[in-house]
């Protein structure tokens, strides 16, 4: 008998959830969703999310300005540690999440979009084509001379990312084949930074998210295929990682609506705008 | 009955404008003391928090390993050591002290007694204020003019090098330098000045053959505290150093200190090898750092039994 009225008990619940949620799903705008809405959300982590989240903050506090959302940056592994620590709602990261961080946390992870990894070098360089495997002996420090890759006689200056880096990550790991990076390259400690060290050494080599990279910088061609968001999301630009969004546990109801709204049709259209390639939810 | 009462009210209105004074004594001596409480308590936590945080790497016999070692993460099999960063600090923050130590002096030199008096106070007005620039400041001066000119200057690598880091380094620590070794200046005994005077010496004889020599404790004790707040420094290093973890061969190497590894670490996934390092590169440079702090405490000891009363240093 006690049990029938439990039984009863979850039915009841399941259709209250569902009702709870089916409107949210069949609501006009996807903004919908905020209504009523009060509550805070910060979010912290990997520096290529953030115009995608600034953005998107935007538009959900100009509606519902009940809602707070704060966005700040840190890197991949930052967005790790404040996430497990419940300093933060959502913890970015450029990377999947190791099984540890996983598994030790509670960490739930929602991918979003796509970020192609490129090479960049000074705009002045007149090298325009590179192949992997010259990537990788550059890298490796064992061609050190432009002029060994159809460029000027001048020595390679290399730079790479920290070893936070979910940049760094992918580019090891997809084009430098987990190779060596010589042990005498210049670190730098985010995308931007990156940029600006390539930008103002005509002799540097490093590399940045496809996202990052403007007129102030070159994106050479790999192995004949330009570093583009069109070539990447066309599967022909292999360099590429999905960024994350991670919660510790199941998101809170405001968290989720968040999570939902970036992962719809209107989250998309920012990811696009911001130089990214959406995932498809589902 | 009213009397009494009067006369017993009066007596304890006495009795507290008696204790007032001393429960106020109480107090500032208990505020005091939960100062220094609190500051030696956090010195003792850091570290208690590094011993134990190296803990794991001290007991398997590890630490000695991670500290001599190289840092090779692409490596098959990969190194995790911190000995390039290491080696990388010390050879930064002597530099920085060898670029700074005559710069400093010399603007003492100048500032006791070589320049006219109009000069001495701007000059010592504007050592002031190079203390009050934020690191960062210097940093990014460094990144935007000083590494583009070294790396146009001497067309080999990128500029961002232990050259580039120490000229940045000794431009932080000449305040700290100038500032103490004039202070103990100021302090000599003004009879002393005019004896040499009286005795025909020059300004620059004076400053040399007796002020100098005996301010050499003092000196001592400046160039180490201008070592430790070498050693200690990140943003510098991180900004202008280069961050390559190799062991420095020139000068125009690019060097990773300790402080500069912990900042660019310390962000990795905690369980990866990386992070591990962390420990002993903190408890390394408290080490450092500690070894230098109690021989400026020596030297504070030795000065107060010299001839000319230095200020002791502690």
């Amino acid at each position: 008998m006690k049990q029938l009225a439990d039984w009863f008990g979850m039915a009841w619940m399941a259709l209250a959830l569902g009702l709870a949620t089916i409107p949210l799903a069949a609501a006009g705008t996807p903004l919908e969703a905020f209504r009523g809405a009060t509550g805070t959300i910060d979010i912290a982590g990997g520096t290529a999310h953030i115009p995608v989240m600034n953005e998107a903050a935007k538009q959900i506090m100009t509606a519902y300005p009940k809602v707070r959302i704060t966005v700040a940056g840190g890197g991949s592994g930052v967005g790790v540690e404040k996430v497990a620590a419940g300093l933060v709602a959502i913890g970015n990261t450029g990377r999947p999440l190791s099984k540890q961080e996983a598994e030790r946390h509670g960490l739930i992870s929602f991918p979003f979009a796509i970020d192609g990894v490129a090479v960049i070098i000074h705009p002045k360089n007149p090298v325009s084509d590179l192949s992997a495997e010259q990537i990788r002996k550059i890298f490796a420090g064992q061609t050190t001379n432009w002029k060994a890759v159809g460029g000027q006689d001048a020595p390679i200056n290399l730079y790479t990312r920290d070893e936070a880096s979910g940049t760094r990550a992918v580019l090891w790991k997809k084009l430098l084949k987990k190779g060596l990076i010589a042990e005498h390259a210049d670190v730098v400690t985010s995308n931007g930074a990156m940029k600006v060290a390539a930008a103002q050494d005509p002799n540097a080599i490093g590399y940045a998210g496809i996202g990052h990279i403007d007129s102030t910088v070159k994106a050479p061609l790999l192995d004949g295929i330009a570093p583009t968001q069109e070539n990447a999301a066309a599967g022909h630009y292999p360099i590429v990682r999905k960024l994350y969004m991670n919660t510790k546990g199941e998101p809170s109801p405001l968290v989720r609506a968040f999570i939902d709204y970036i992962l719809g049709p209107a989250g998309a259209k920012i990811i696009k705008s911001k130089g990214y390639i959406p995932l498809v939810a589902g | 009955m009213l009397a009494r009462n009067a006369t017993g009210r009066s007596v304890a209105v006495a009795a507290q404008e008696i204790s007032l004074p001393q429960t106020a004594d109480r107090w500032i001596g208990g505020l005091l003391g939960a100062a220094t409480a609190t500051a030696a308590c956090t010195v003792l936590l850091i570290v208690g928090f590094l011993l134990y945080s190296s803990m794991p790497l001290l007991l398997s016999g590890e630490f000695i390993e991670t500290v001599t070692r190289h840092w090779r993460p692409y490596h098959m099999p990969p190194e995790y050591g911190i000995g390039p960063m290491i080696l990388g600090s010390l050879s930064l923050a002597l530099l920085a002290l060898v670029l700074a130590l005559p710069l400093g002096v010399g603007l003492c030199s100048f500032l006791h007694g070589l320049a006219p008096r109009r000069l001495s106070r701007p000059v010592l007005i504007a050592v002031h204020l190079m203390t009050s620039i934020p690191t960062v400041i210097y940093g990014f001066v460094s990144v935007s003019l000083l590494v583009p000119l070294l790396r146009r200057g001497l067309g080999e690598g990128s500029g961002f090098s232990l050259l580039a880091a120490a000229l940045t380094l000794a431009m932080l620590i000449v305040p700290t330098i100038t500032l103490l070794l004039n202070v103990h200046l100021q302090q000599i005994d003004p009879r002393i000045r005019i004896a040499c005077l009286s005795l025909g010496m020059t300004p620059a004889q004076t400053v040399r053959r007796v002020l100098l020599p005996a301010s050499r404790q003092a000196l001592l004790a400046a160039t180490i505290l201008g070592l430790s707040r070498a050693l200690g420094d990140t943003l510098v290093a991180l900004m202008v150093a280069g961050n390559a973890a190799q062991i420095p061969s020139s000068l125009l190497d690019s060097i990773r200190t300790l402080t500069a590894h912990i900042a660019l670490v310390l962000a990795t996934d905690t369980y990866s090898p990386e992070y591990r390092s962390l420990a002993a590169a903190g408890l390394m440079l408290f080490t450092l750092t500690a070894v230098l702090s109690l021989l400026i405490r020596q030297l504070g000891r030795h000065s107060r039994g010299g001839s000319h009363r230095a200020p002791a240093i502690r």
